[in-house]
């Protein structure tokens, strides 16, 4: 069954990235209100005095240069200091920042990254999936690799880093952060602390291609205990198949192409131009947000994939009786 | 009663009667049927007319489903063994791709009178 995280950029932020720009976004609106309160009475003034003698030097230079030389120069600073906070993993706040500025001046703006290990998780933006990697020196962890859903620890700051291995493609889940780009070639971070446990979904933002509309991703956020047992069980390998009709799928998969394009570690499939299949069984959907993931998804995932988004590279399994693809979804179901 | 009142009157039972008689078929309920027709995402094997979510052709099309005098292609089709057969394929046919997707006994009813339901 499909369960619909929310996301929307109007929902409360549950993340350090979407705080600081709900926070922007009321300070340029209350700041625009103000202004729009301030012309709206100069107006009414200039209409109830009359005819009566202003000296247009001064209103010139204080409305037109003075004020907004201040304003602007104050909105300026803001911007930047919000800007930084958003990619600083030590961040305190915007306008911490800009009084660590002032007060210790230009230091403050080459400050070293944390000194502790930040968890890192790699993304990789594919046409029409997300690649998700966990792990890289000095993490504790090897090889957990998943697709579509990303797991994270509340109240830690993560780093992500986001690459393309295709086209431009834009990390987006606007619970969290503000949206990054995925650019071929380049790796851009994003430093998010996710504050409320919860599941978020995101979503590519940037076209991919016919299939861009079904390039979702979920962000589960559950508390740090929680977080590292999820770890612990994702680098582990998968299960061998624990009965007959299990065996008859694991089978099929391996006589089949399935290994060409999808590794299941523990096991001698390991093609990689698809997603890592070891715990598939324990992700929210299949084909990036396109189904929800039970028996029966599976199944008509894998034997009419292009029907269900036509163009990704997964082919119709053409290959298995009625039994099989029964079998081999209930195997690739029990990868938990 | 004037004559076009009782008009009025046949039409609003004769709306009332066909309603009963979708809703009422073995025990089921259609609307809740296109619920757990979507919640278990039928079509991503299935085309259902007024089911939102995906759309395959893995396995038939559902449309005019009461009319199909075969299930599985091979049982006589009616209300009873249609939600026998949604509740356990391969029981039924061993062969088959349909495996078992985890509807109640109340759901598969309901699923069923909203595919009797259908035109």
């Amino acid at each position: 069954m499909n369960e619909h995280g929310m996301q929307s950029a109007l929902h409360a932020a549950a993340g350090s990235g979407a705080d600081l720009i709900t926070e922007l976004g009321i300070v340029l609106f209350a700041g625009a209100a103000l202004l729009f309160l301030l012309v709206i009475g100069l107006l009414l003034r200039a209409v109830s005095t009359g005819e009566s003698a202003v000296d247009s030097r001064r209103w010139i230079v204080g409305g037109g240069v003075v004020l907004p030389l201040i304003l602007l120069t104050a909105l300026l600073v803001y911007g930047l200091a919000v800007g930084n906070t958003l990619t600083d993993m030590n961040a305190r706040g915007p306008l911490r920042f800009v009084l660590d500025c002032i007060s210790s001046g230009a230091r403050a703006l080459s400050m070293p990254l944390a000194e502790a290990t930040p968890l890192r998780v790699h993304v990789v933006g594919r046409r029409w999936w997300w690649q998700v990697r966990y792990g890289g020196p000095g993490t504790g962890v090897t090889g957990v690799e998943l697709a579509n859903e990303l797991h994270l620890p509340a109240g830690r700051p993560v780093e992500l880093t986001l690459r393309s291995g295709d086209v431009i493609h834009s990390f987006w889940v606007p619970a969290l952060a503000g949206k990054i780009d995925m650019i071929p070639g380049r790796a851009n971070r994003l430093v998010l602390r996710a504050s409320k446990p919860g599941v978020y979904r995101g979503q590519c933002a940037e076209y991919c291609g016919g299939q861009h509309a079904w390039m979702a991703l979920y962000v589960v956020v559950v508390p740090e205990p929680e977080f590292r047992v999820w770890l612990q069980r994702q680098s582990q390998p998968a299960a061998l198949p624990g009965d007959a009709e299990l065996r008859r799928g694991y089978d099929a998969f391996m006589r089949a192409s399935c290994a060409d394009c999808h590794t299941v570690r523990g096991t001698p499939a390991r093609g990689n131009h698809g997603p890592d299949l070891t715990h598939v069984g324990s992700r929210r959907s299949l084909a990036a947000g396109r189904l929800g993931n039970h028996q029966g998804t599976m199944a008509g995932w894998i034997a009419g994939a292009q029907d269900l988004k036509p163009g990704n590279a997964m082919p119709d399994a053409r290959e298995f009786t009625g039994a099989e693809l029964r079998a081999l979804a209930a195997w690739l179901g029990s990868l938990q | 009663v004037s004559y076009r009142r009782a008009c009025a009157l046949v039409a609003l039972l004769a709306a009332g009667c066909s309603e009963e008689a979708i809703v009422s078929v073995e025990g089921g309920n259609a609307e809740r049927g296109r619920e757990v027709l979507e919640r278990f995402e039928c079509g991503a094997c299935h085309r259902i007319p007024g089911v939102r979510g995906p759309q395959s052709r893995v396995g038939p099309t559902l449309e005019n489903f009461h009319r199909r005098p075969y299930v599985a292609g091979r049982f006589e089709n009616s209300p009873e063994l249609a939600v026998r057969w949604i509740l356990d394929p391969p029981a039924m046919k061993p062969a088959t791709a349909m495996p078992v997707v985890g509807l109640t006994e109340a759901q598969a009813r309901d699923a069923v009178a909203y595919l009797w339901s259908l035109e």
